[in-house]
């Protein structure tokens, strides 16, 4: 029987109600393995009682990358729009893509917005572990919040590069029909579905292999070149006639999702007699967003599996 | 009298196992694929670890660098998942084991509060409400505006620290840092912790400052290795602790011969006697002592500490001009002090067997206990006689 102390505080009534509310608590099997689908649920509940946290940490990783610019949130604008000029002047001047393609800045611009939101996505939260190792080791949250944060950033970009796509459009007025938008917005949920995916699963690997980060950049840079943005499908779809091989470039969600975004944004699509999307563009998309939601509730799992033994990786 | 415990904080055989790559990057990896296994170092951070802790009590965890402490406080929380073993908790959890993690220095003060709050678990709605009571505690009006990073690091912690204490905990796991600011602001800290006990949060604590452990916690766990080694009352635990660094110290050989068994003498047994008579308390001090050879010039030091290491007297009977025994084989020497005026409590006793050239040929740390009754007037740990009078009359 333990003595009592001064220390002690169950003679004051504060500290008894405080225990006697503790006693009706059910206790919490901490840090236990979880289970296949008990498990996505608890995940799932604990991420949305976050959800206050990821908005925060999204908003500070916006807030810190503009710190002390003296332009400040302007620069997020600059990135865009000097790739968009030198892939307008380099590649469809210069090269001469753009006759084939109508519109020709428009189209860049919607390929970029897509492409720019997946790789960012892909490595904002590829490296958000690193980033965020500090925490990771002293604090218990779920751990998912800093990819997803990394997400929340990506999407600030997204809506920065819509921003500036409303102003050429209205500016050139050339409004894309609105029949097309739904088409937009399935393109923009797949690429966050599927990068996220992504994401998760690339964070948590790259906790234990730091190469991750690095091999993930260059891999960006390469894919690029594999999706329609600064070429048109027409010309794909041309030297590959529809084979085995065409069905793998298609098999890409990325790709697809841009595809999607062309055919949403890009008023090219609309009058132009080319093909510039496959036929059954629509199908596709219902089929690789699918995928990608089973992808991304398997990420989540290897992450759940993997995140135990962060805190003394990192 | 059957007191209803409620637990809090369930621990059952928690072990845990780290396992060292030295191999980090991919090279390495392919390279030294088949070698991997020697690349790996394992060891047990945590072997079988049972505890269970009381909702409303205040337990320290102290153990030497590197016995699991910290990895027990960051299993309990959740951090780190056990290898095996289960842990159960219930209630809110705050873990407060760096200030300020997640602080980001391009941010300002107040968005900094906003953000660690959440990350401790608090809604922007509740982070609002108590806002102005965390700028005030961490009395830093003036610069909440200004990014961290043109912060002091004393305003750093403070700022984190008055986040850290103003959410709502149920238990609070703490891990050494509570030193921060400068005295009047640990004050403030100690006081708020003090205010978190009386209102019956649970209180986990790894701290090296045994002043700390012994002042703020009811019980003490040791660990040892990733094991426990003791659990109860915070005088003796910290008197466990003590023998273990000194046990490790001997191992570790770091002062040459002493604690070397081939040496030419060892203290072999420290026993205490304490006689009280009248109000007078007298304290005997009985060291047993090996002698392997004849030595001349040599005497036994006799140290008296609080629980808390403070010392409180040390003595040797080479300064007292007493010649001790030559031959060899093995004596008792007793220490006597007729007139303690020590207060009430526990206090450990260290023996040491010097030469007269200052070689230390055995030490005993925390070798013997002594327990002195309460009696007459007064607490501390000094015993003092008062006398009272006013104008000029005595009185008693």
């Amino acid at each position: 029987m333990p003595h009592e102390t001064p220390k002690r505080a169950s003679a004051n009534r504060v500290a008894r109600a405080r225990i006697a509310s503790i006693a009706e608590l059910d206790f919490e099997h901490v840090g236990r393995r979880p289970g296949l689908f008990r498990g996505t649920i608890t995940s799932i509940r604990e991420l949305w009682s976050q959800r206050e946290l990821i908005w925060l940490l999204a908003r500070r990783e916006v807030k810190s990358r503009y710190r002390d610019s003296s332009l400040g949130m302007a620069w997020s604008l600059f990135r865009p729009l000097a790739q968009l000029a030198v892939y307008y002047f380099a590649i469809g001047q210069v090269l001469g893509v753009a006759r084939s393609i109508p519109n020709f800045a428009v189209f860049v611009f919607v390929g970029l917005t897509g492409w720019t939101l997946h790789s960012e996505i892909v490595s904002n939260s590829t490296k958000s572990m690193i980033v965020n190792s500090g925490l990771v080791k002293k604090v218990y949250v779920p751990r998912e919040v800093f990819p997803l944060a990394g997400v929340g950033a990506a999407l600030f970009g997204l809506l920065v590069q819509l921003v500036v796509l409303v102003i050429a459009f209205s500016l050139l007025r050339d409004f894309p029909p609105v029949g097309g938008l739904g088409y937009a917005v399935v393109s923009i949920a797949l690429i966050v579905v599927f990068a996220t995916a992504l994401g998760l699963l690339l964070s948590a690997l790259n906790v234990y292999l730091r190469d991750v980060e690095h091999i993930v950049e260059v891999m960006l840079i390469v894919l690029f070149w594999g999706s329609p943005i600064v070429y048109s499908f027409s010309f794909v779809h041309d030297t590959l006639n529809g084979g085995l091989l065409e069905q793998l470039y298609l098999s890409n969600p990325v790709t697809l999702a841009i595809l999607g975004l062309q055919q949403g944004l890009w008023a090219g699509s609309v009058d132009s007699t080319v093909s510039f999307a496959p036929a059954n563009l629509s199908t596709m998309l219902a089929i690789a967003l699918a995928a990608s939601l089973l992808l991304l509730w398997i990420a989540q799992r290897v992450f759940a599996r993997l995140q135990g033994n962060f805190a003394q990786e990192l | 009298m059957a007191r209803q415990q409620t637990q809090i904080i369930r621990l059952n055989s928690v072990s845990k196992r780290f396992v060292v790559h030295h191999d980090k990057s991919l090279k390495d990896r392919i390279v030294g694929f088949r070698q991997s296994r020697r690349h790996r170092q394992d060891f047990w951070a945590l072997n079988d670890v049972s505890l269970d802790i009381e909702a409303g009590t205040t337990v320290g965890l102290i153990g030497h660098n590197g016995s699991g402490k910290s990895t027990l406080l960051k299993t309990i929380g959740g951090i780190i998942r056990p290898t095996s073993g289960d842990v159960w908790r219930r209630g809110r959890l705050a873990a407060l084991l760096e200030l300020g993690a997640g602080f980001h220095a391009d941010l300002s003060g107040r968005d900094n509060v906003y953000l660690n709050a959440s990350i401790l678990g608090l809604s922007r709605k509740e982070t609002s409400a108590r806002f102005d009571e965390m700028v005030e505690f961490s009395g830093i009006e003036e610069f909440i505006d200004t990014p961290v990073k043109f912060y002091s690091s004393g305003m750093y912690v403070r700022l984190a620290f008055a986040v850290a204490v103003h959410v709502d905990p149920d238990i609070l796991l703490v891990d050494e840092v509570l030193a921060v600011g400068d005295e009047p602001f640990q004050k403030k800290c100690l006081d708020r912790i003090e205010h978190f006990q009386h209102e019956g949060r649970t209180i986990v604590l790894v701290s090296h400052s045994a002043d700390q452990v012994g002042r703020m916690c009811e019980r003490v766990v040791v660990l040892n290795n990733g094991e426990l080694s003791f659990d109860g009352a915070p005088a003796e635990g910290l008197g466990v602790l003590r023998r273990q660094y000194e046990e490790g110290r001997v191992r570790a050989g770091v002062e040459g011969e002493r604690g070397v068994p081939s040496g030419p003498m060892a203290i072999r047994q420290v026993r205490s006697h304490v006689k009280e008579s009248r109000g007078v308390v007298s304290v005997t001090v009985e060291v047993d002592v090996r002698m392997r050879e004849t030595r001349p010039g040599w005497g036994v030091t006799l140290s008296l500490d609080t629980t808390l290491g403070m010392r409180l007297f040390e003595m040797d009977t080479l300064g007292l001009g007493v010649s001790l025994p030559l031959a060899k084989g093995d004596h008792t020497i007793e220490i006597t002090f007729p007139e303690a005026s020590l207060g009430p409590g526990v206090y450990l006793v260290n023996a040491a067997l010097e030469a007269r050239d200052g070689r230390t040929f055995d030490r005993l740390l925390g070798a013997a206990t002594v327990e002195i009754p309460h009696r007459g007037v007064g607490r501390g740990v000094l015993h003092l006689e008062p006398r009272v009078s006013f104008d000029g009359k005595g009185l008693r």
